[in-house]
């Protein structure tokens, strides 16, 4: 992926190449650093006009910090973000200002997103005001069709946020998003604290508002059936790296990262009777401060080839299939070939290891 | 210490045909006296539970299902207070009628109850194998020597490793996941007869999730433990469940078995919930939405309460309040009710319409 083009993408909304954001552990009197928590490590991808991306994984894999990071609010470690042809990493404070009017953020907890003592009405207008898009009545009437848009009467600009409900809430943070015609705007687990009724309806309005104007999402959730309904394709989180990346289809369908085949067998599926295999990982995930050597996920892993490679060589992101990328040296094809394996200590070669179907995966240990 | 297998309890000769429930929660109204009003979050919920089974209490938030946990067990503080008429019947008793000594001999040995949240249940500064061990210390006072050595025991049976070392750690300095394994061996080393679990798996990743789901259905097998699961997910219920009530603003709208109940949905609440999960491998254009939001406890409408997000709704739901009607004689102890006036009037069915919430 390093080589700039992703399925053909010539140039992309947002790329984003080799993403770090490493924290430093102090330890001592002087605050000596004592080595580093590695929250998001060497990350790429690319988000194209109009394209939703899912950024999927558990508490503590990056993904949030990644969303973060690619808007600046966490400055990167190391990495480029070329945003609609913009080196956003070089850009100076007032440049980055007027960029961020085209990549906006619309956050997880609707309770605390939001100034309480502020009018509805008045958190919409800031964006207005701020980028000096509209004022005076231009900028109320613009309020008001915004709330409209979100689906929220015109009348309530008057209320405070504590008067609306959850779902109402995220409406109200969904609006302000969209006062200054952003290009952008990064999801961070916008409905996970909401209602299976309302998550849905606030899912539908996601959806709809980019049909109507072309927006690109980087979606950030960790509930891969919301994110299985909303993205064109999905990035895999774990311990800060990007493991999986493919077509959701292709993805839910023939997960290749063995990761990603127990993360999607675990969630309980509101179908009884459906009985399925399922992987139960045994333990938990690694520290970032310490993660493991080699493939992140190697102690974990129930792939039937895991062999001392996988605990000594860190397996590059790479094209499985065509869009369809995987970080794992016993899926073939690698460009980590067998020999450069066996130098490492590698007793069992590539196989294709796919499960029977997306949630269904293949029992563990079935070979070895 | 093997975990002690529980016996059926033998079925005296003259009762075969009708095995008591472990549990029975009978008209339970809990309501909270607040200046704004009184918020009556728990309504009039009646449900039992057998022994040995998992019944799942399901319902978004705000529909009572946590305060019915926590009055089980009398754990409802002012201004919320279980009002009269109200019974709670477990082996004979009504533990709402009890005397608060008496009741501190069932509550956490014969009814235990895991919660959502194990870093705010456990108490930080002991050790959790203490704290495990409180429990047996306290109800069948046990020595300090035993009672230690069954929490060692409980900890290994709940799957952390090395738990003779771990039983020396403080809840901080394990990870989600392992804080609600100790959640749970400190509700099961009385071997109790009803574990009341409220939302045990929420707070944690899906993979660790699976891990704690499928340690309870484990545990319950091994045990006999009837157990009360309380979630909004009803993709764990599909999955752990074997009979489910559904609640709604603070009333039992439906109840079923879990194939029935997402097979056939009688209230039109329940039908509307399972139509909006997105659910993996069913992709659609968009998802179906139950529209407007739940109304305050302080103000539950007259008539339905589902009435203004109903798409079935017409005059007699805001004129009669709807009983919990019985849809099939109850077979083997799971009789399907529904508290939905089509009950009365299927033909309704054929009259779906916007619902009054719909048209903001």
């Amino acid at each position: 992926m390093t080589d700039g083009t992703v399925d053909g993408m010539a140039a992309p909304l947002l790329r984003v190449r080799g993403l770090a954001k490493h924290y430093p552990v102090r330890r001592g009197l002087f605050g000596r650093a004592a080595g580093s928590v590695r929250a998001v490590h060497d990350v790429s991808f690319d988000l194209a006009a109009g394209e939703t991306l899912g950024l999927v994984g558990e508490s503590g894999c990056g993904k949030t910090t990644t969303g973060r990071a690619v808007l600046r609010l966490i400055e990167p470690t190391a990495g480029q973000v070329t945003f609609d042809g913009a080196d956003v990493r070089a850009l100076g404070a007032r440049d980055l200002r007027k960029l961020r009017r085209h990549m906006q953020l619309v956050f997880q907890d609707p309770f605390s997103s939001l100034n309480p003592r502020m009018t509805v009405g008045a958190t919409v207008r800031e964006g207005l005001t701020i980028h000096r898009l509209a004022e005076g009545a231009a900028a109320d009437r613009r309020v008001r069709e915004l709330l409209d848009e979100v689906g929220l009467r015109p009348e309530y600009a008057a209320r405070y946020p504590h008067e609306f409900s959850g779902g109402q809430r995220q409406r109200v943070g969904i609006a302000r998003a969209l006062a200054v015609e952003p290009k952008l705007i990064v999801c961070d687990e916008p409905v996970s604290a909401l209602d299976v009724s309302v998550q849905a309806q606030v899912v539908n309005l996601l959806v709809d508002l980019q049909r109507r104007r072309g927006l690109s999402y980087l979606f950030i959730a960790h509930d891969l059936s919301v994110v299985e309904h909303m993205a064109d394709r999905v990035a895999v989180m774990y311990l800060g790296k990007i493991v999986e990346l493919a077509t959701s289809r292709a993805l839910y369908a023939e997960p290749l990262m063995p990761y990603t085949q127990a993360l999607l067998s675990a969630i309980p599926v509101a179908r009884p009777g459906a009985r399925r295999q399922r992987i139960v990982l045994q333990g938990d995930v690694p520290s970032p401060a310490n993660p493991p050597t080699g493939c992140v996920f190697h102690p974990r892993c129930f792939h039937p080839a895991k062999d001392a490679a996988c605990a000594r060589l860190d397996p590059p992101l790479e094209e499985k299939a065509p869009g369809h990328w995987a970080a794992c040296l016993k899926q073939a094809p690698t460009a980590v070939d067998w020999a450069a394996q066996q130098a490492a200590g590698g007793t069992r070669p590539p196989e294709r290891f796919l499960p029977v179907l997306g949630t269904a995966p293949v029992a563990t240990g079935a070979a070895s | 210490m093997p975990i002690p297998a529980r016996l059926p309890p033998a079925a005296p000769a003259a009762y075969t045909t009708a095995v008591p429930p472990a549990l029975s929660v009978q008209d339970l109204r809990t309501y909270f006296h607040t200046a704004a009003g009184v918020a009556r979050s728990v309504d009039g919920v009646s449900f039992d539970v057998d022994a040995g089974e998992t019944l799942g209490v399901v319902g978004e938030s705000g529909c009572g299902k946590s305060v019915t946990a926590l009055s089980i067990l009398r754990l409802i503080r002012p201004p919320g207070r279980i009002e009269a008429g109200s019974q709670i019947l477990f082996e004979g008793q009504d533990l709402l009628a009890l005397p608060e000594r008496e009741l501190r001999r069932v509550r956490g040995n014969r009814v235990a109850m895991i919660f959502q949240e194990p870093m705010t249940a456990l108490n930080p500064v002991f050790t959790v194998g203490d704290q495990i061990a409180e429990v047996p210390r306290v109800h069948e006072r046990a020595g300090r020597r035993q009672a230690w050595d069954r929490a060692v025991a409980m900890l290994e049976a709940v799957g952390i490793p090395d738990p003779a070392r771990r039983a020396r750690e403080y809840p901080h300095q394990l990870s989600g996941g392992m804080r609600q394994r100790v959640m749970i061996a400190m509700a099961l080393v009385m071997n109790p007869a009803v574990v009341i679990a409220d939302e045990p798996t929420t707070a944690l990743d899906v993979t660790i999730q699976a891990q704690v789901l499928e340690l309870l259905a484990d545990m319950q097998r091994r045990l006999g433990t009837a157990l009360v699961l309380i979630t909004h997910d009803l993709g764990v219920v599909a999955e752990v469940a074997r009979r489910v009530v559904v609640m709604y603003a603070g009333e039992v709208v439906e109840t079923a078995t879990v194939a029935e109940l997402f097979s056939t949905p009688q209230h039109p609440y329940t039908e509307g919930l399972l139509a909006a999960i997105p659910r993996l491998g069913e992709r659609r254009e968009t998802l179906a939405t139950i529209p407007g939001s739940v109304p305050p406890a302080t103000a539950w409408p007259a008539g339905c309460r589902f009435r203004d997000r109903c798409p079935y709704a017409w005059e007699r739901c805001a004129e009669e309040h709807p009983p919990l009607y019985e849809i099939a004689p109850a077979g083997d102890g799971a009789g399907r009710r529904a508290r939905c006036h089509l009950a009365a009037e299927p033909a309704r069915r054929a009259g779906r319409h916007l619902p009054l919430a719909a048209a903001r």
